[in-house]
């Protein structure tokens, strides 16, 4: 039974986004009987209604409403208008994501310590340790039902991982598994198992891979206590004279502005909305924006350092069939800095049907060159690479100056400049990956340039000291006491692992403190 | 209106065509008929009817996506699927018009006295246009095409890729482990 709240409630904890972080604090909350409502900017699609074709699934789910970019990478001369592939629907991006998820490493947070300082990196050491995320780890594994975790099967190989397995055994790679994945090897709790149908990325139709959409969310509508508002796009945050926020402007779905109270704030809009929100709602006691006395809100934006490698070989692959991503190589992802870089990536598999791959593989080019590789789609496989990029606090999220959205909130500037790290780091990617290709006898390969970022961490960042960050170890804003973040801008560093198993982790563990604190009276 | 229709094969329709026009054309690889304000492909059965852009502009439009994207398994008709959409926006938006036309009339100029379908090599064309590839033009008509030909479900057979798989139960039992050369 889903709980309308009345707009005047001011005793909900109002959460701002229901994809893997918000939507998990939502159920989480719920289930500990706190009345929650979630808002939520896009519209909600029920798994049967996704669509197995690329664009036709973009359309519905994912988010174009405008954002500009600057900057050297190359998203911003490919895609100007955008820097991100996330969603704006219920579920957020788990609708699209691919399931991969993976635990951060011991040093991973702690990469000022390890690393040392490195000349144009914003590193920060987390104020928390594997240790302590740990428990939680595990908490998240079981919620998503993480293959190779806890006694849960791995799912069978694809052709495109047979392939990556091959060339992984030829370099002497030694972990090489089909990926602790957040999708059904068997049926688990209430899912199908998946049956490789192969568009993990366009949402998928037996819900054999996890979502808050299908997971989370309809066990906390079942508590009585969660209550979604789809088509609400949260503009701005209230708060009173004492510094503590009060409520959330949204535009419901006729565009009309509307305030719902609150008690308690959550953002978990993804790192591009949830510091445009912040930084949207300054007023003249918050003149730069809320919680950003650091100034650190909307910087340290990150984006993993990534790239593809495909090759074509001379006889089939079929790599699109099967699950997108169950495949991993993971033994590049420790920090040895002998190789010219420091922290690691990991190397999994990824396919793309032909329309993006005609999109994605070297957006700008065409002739011969590109179009005789897209006459060997059927033989060719790919593999994606995901890595540590470093934190600068010149990539950054900032609000356009004149362009404004239909609400007439100014849209986002999405800036970002490759660290020579990353640079370094994905060149060594790409060797590697052409070397793997090339020892099962690829004839081609391809070196293929970032995507518009799918992984978006940082921008409201971690840290012991109010002066170095954002949030505390709890995601509480080190400014106000009663607004919470609950998504990747938290990171205080992007490690080399996906990053969706560390966002969930992070919210179940704040849902535990936010209770705690609600219950104590302290917020 | 812009419909791609089938059109009855040559030997039953007339197209008006001169035969110098035709010997003119014949230089380009498939046979594109200017027929009234249509292209027409007699060989191959079909005909794309124009309407805000000239015909002659169209087949030159359809000959330029060719050399952008050469799939040479890939026939002509979903090129001009591909770009049939600049007619209809062009027959919006006298702006992007005047950019197809203006852009096709340069295109022509810069290939000498035949005009660009006149140059009888893919590499010689595909010079023209490495000269014009940063211009909002040439940047139009390629950007289309990326969804306008990639994106017709017609072609993906052609590149062996085999689309929508949730209606046919995935590929649990069809193949999705099925390498054997490895
Ligand atoms: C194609 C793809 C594949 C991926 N694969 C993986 C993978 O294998 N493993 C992995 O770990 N991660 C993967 N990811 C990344 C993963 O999806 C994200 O890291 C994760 O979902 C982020 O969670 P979030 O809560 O920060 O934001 P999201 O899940 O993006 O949710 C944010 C939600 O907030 C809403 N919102 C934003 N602003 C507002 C506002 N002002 N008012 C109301 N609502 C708002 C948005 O509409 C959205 O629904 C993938 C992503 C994509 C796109
Ligand atoms: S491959 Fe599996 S997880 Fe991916 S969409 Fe298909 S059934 Fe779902």
């Amino acid at each position: 039974m889903a709980a309308p709240f009345d707009l005047n409630n001011d005793g909900v904890v109002v959460i701002i986004g229901s994809g893997a972080g918000g939507g998990t604090l939502g159920n989480e909350l719920a289930q500990k009987g706190i009345d929650v409502v979630m808002l939520e900017a896009g519209a909600r699609h029920e798994y049967e209604d996704f669509i197995n074709d690329e664009w036709d699934s973009f359309a519905q789910l994912a988010w174009t409403d405008k954002r500009t970019t600057s900057g050297d990478w190359r998203v911003a001369k490919d895609f100007p208008n955008l820097p991100a592939w996330i969603v704006k629907a219920v579920g957020g991006s788990t609708t699209h994501w691919a399931g991969a998820s993976l635990r951060f490493q011991e040093h991973e947070f702690k990469t000022l310590s390890t690393y040392g300082k490195l000349e144009g990196a914003n590193l920060l050491d987390w104020p928390i340790t594997l240790a302590e995320l740990e428990p939680y780890y595990a908490k998240a594994e079981d919620k998503l039902g993480v293959t190779l975790t806890s006694n849960i099967p791995g799912l069978p190989g694809n052709n495109n991982f047979k392939v990556m397995k091959a060339g992984a055994d030829m370099l002497g790679y030694r972990e090489c598994h089909t990926g602790r994945m957040a999708i059904n090897s068997e049926p688990r709790d209430d899912r199908n198992a998946c049956q490789q149908t192969g568009f993990c990325f366009q949402g998928c139709k037996w819900g054999a891979k996890w979502s808050t959409l299908y997971s989370e969310i309809p066990k906390g509508e079942a508590t009585g206590h969660l209550e979604v508002r789809p088509n609400a796009m949260a503009i701005k945050i209230n708060h009173d004279a004492s510094g503590k926020v009060t409520g959330v402007v949204y535009a419901d779905k006729d565009g009309r502005l509307r305030e719902q109270k609150a008690r308690i704030v959550a953002v978990a809009g993804n790192s591009i909305e949830s510091p445009r929100l912040l930084l949207n709602s300054a007023s003249s006691q918050f003149p730069d924006g809320l919680a950003n006395s650091s100034g650190q809100v909307g910087k340290n934006y990150m984006r993993h350092t990534t790239g593809s490698v495909y090759g074509i070989f001379d006889k089939p692959v079929h790599m699109y069939r099967g699950t997108t991503m169950a495949g991993i190589i993971r033994d590049e992802a420790r920090n040895d800095p002998s190789r010219g870089f420091v922290g690691g990536y990991e190397l999994e598999t990824l396919s793309l049907g032909l329309p993006f791959m005609a999109a994605f593989l070297n957006p700008g080019g065409w002739g011969r060159s590109f179009t005789t590789a897209l006459d060997h789609y059927d033989h060719m496989a790919g593999m994606w690479i995901v890595g540590e990029d470093m934190p600068r606090q010149e990539n950054r999220i900032t609000l356009h100056a004149d362009i404004k959205d239909a609400h007439g909130m100014p849209v986002a500037d999405v800036h970002f400049d490759d660290h020579a790290n990353d640079t370094a780091m994905r060149n060594h990617a790409y060797k590697q990956g052409s070397a793997l290709y090339e020892a099962v006898g690829a004839t081609r390969t391809f070196p293929t340039p970032p995507y518009p970022s799918t992984h978006n961490l940082g921008t409201n960042r971690m840290s012991e000291k109010a002066a170095d960050g954002v949030v505390n170890k709890h995601g509480q804003a080190h400014d106000i006491k009663n607004l919470f973040v609950s998504d990747g801008s938290q990171f205080t560093t992007g490690g080399a692992e996906n990053p969706t198993l560390t966002i969930v982790s992070l919210a179940i563990r704040q849902a535990e403190y936010i209770a705690g604190q609600m219950s104590a009276k302290s917020i | 209106m812009v419909t791609i229709y089938e059109s009855k094969p040559v030997h039953e329709t007339k197209p008006v065509l001169s035969r110098r026009e035709l010997l003119k054309r014949g230089g380009v690889g498939a046979l594109l008929v200017i027929s009234g304000s249509a292209v027409i492909s007699p060989e191959h059965a079909w005909g794309l009817e124009t309407s805000a852009l000239k015909p002659e502009t169209m087949a030159t439009l359809i000959q330029m996506a060719r050399d952008i994207y050469p799939h040479d398994q890939v026939p002509d008709k979903y090129y001009a699927i591909a770009v049939k959409a600049h007619d209809e926006q062009a027959g919006k938006d006298p702006a992007h018009k005047d950019l197809i036309e203006k852009g096709i009339a340069d295109l022509d100029l810069k290939s000498g006295k035949d005009g660009y379908t006149g140059l009888g090599w893919e590499e010689q064309r595909v010079a023209v246009l490495r000269d014009i590839e940063d211009t909002p033009f040439f940047q139009a008509v390629r950007g289309g095409l990326v969804v306008g030909l990639y994106n017709q479900k017609e072609v993906w057979p052609i590149f062996g890729y085999e689309g929508e798989s949730y209606s046919k139960g995935g590929y649990m039992a069809r193949g999705f482990d099925d390498i054997e050369w490895l």
